[in-house]
């Protein structure tokens, strides 16, 4: 059996769901922190 | 440590160490993975399916220590009642059944070309499974505590008795007679039977991969703080 497509499926898996993981976080906080300063609370 | 359950000071902390923890994590899981994918030797055995230990095995460790970082969070939370562990503690939750759910995917994609299936009910892949079960229930129940604007007790005391599930991951290969390997690597004795040069790009992915884990929970702390006080000057705001 041939490992490569195991191999690069589960490199895939890996790297996309940490890739939407972090963006998802990083704009959930970005959004939240602009939102507090506009109401002049973020400090 | 109590020093920085206040708010404003951990957000001075908080706010480098995201960027730093994100950018050194991300560049060390980059080079490991092309490194594994392309320089590091195959196995006798295994042969190329090994290369996926690169994943598999950091994701494994932070499916756990995502938990590891719950129990410790809803520990503090019921002995000394500090809001910001509360929040650590749900920031830990997401992440953690990610990190779970990559383990679960990889492992299967693993063990195909290896064991050829892609899932036997054995202890160490069932436990894993009642792991990613374990966060989404956390996370049901602290959404919906949140919702009902509940200290978060509820949930602390769900986070602290999941932990039991963490020592019968960890022993399921030496407990149960199991398809899963059994343990590579030991931190208490130092000790590896992975071969130095399969070892090494291991170790610096599982690192990078801690610390990308380690800024998105100070990235969903942070966006919780912040939600929090939007909710508090919003109240003020409406009440005449």
């Amino acid at each position: 059996m041939n490992p490569w497509p195991f191999v690069i499926g589960a490199y895939a898996i890996a790297v996309l769901a940490t890739a939407v993981l972090t963006l998802w976080s990083w704009a959930a906080m970005r959004g939240a922190e602009a939102e507090a300063e506009a109401l002049g609370g973020a400090k | 440590m109590h020093v920085y359950a206040n708010p404003a000071r951990f957000l001075k902390i908080a706010r480098p160490l995201t960027a730093w923890l994100g950018w050194i994590g991300g560049a060390l899981i980059a080079g490991a993975l092309a490194f594994g994918l392309t320089v590091a030797p195959a196995e006798a055995l295994q042969g190329e399916s090994v290369r996926i230990l690169y994943v598999h095995v950091p994701a494994a460790w932070l499916g756990m220590a995502g938990w590891a970082a719950i129990a410790a969070a809803s520990l503090m939370q019921i002995v000394w009642r500090h809001p910001l562990v509360a929040i650590a503690g749900r920031a830990a939750a997401v992440p953690g059944a990610v990190f779970a759910a990559i383990c679960l995917a990889t492992g299967s994609l693993w063990g195909r070309p290896t064991w050829g299936t892609y899932w036997e009910w054995d202890g160490r892949m069932t436990s894993m499974l009642v792991l990613l079960f374990l966060y989404l229930g956390y996370i049901a129940l602290a959404g919906a505590e949140r919702e009902k604007g509940g200290e978060g007790r509820l949930t602390a005391i769900f986070g602290l008795v999941g932990a039991v599930n963490l020592p019968i991951i960890h022993y399921s290969v030496v407990w149960w007679n199991t398809l899963h390997q059994g343990q590579s690597i030991s931190f208490v004795r130092g000790t590896s039977t992975i071969a130095a040069p399969l070892l090494w790009p291991l170790l610096v992915s599982a690192l990078g991969f801690s610390l990308l884990f380690g800024a998105i929970v100070l990235m969903r702390m942070r966006a919780e703080l912040a939600r929090t006080k939007v909710e508090a000057r919003l109240k003020r705001m409406a009440t005449p």
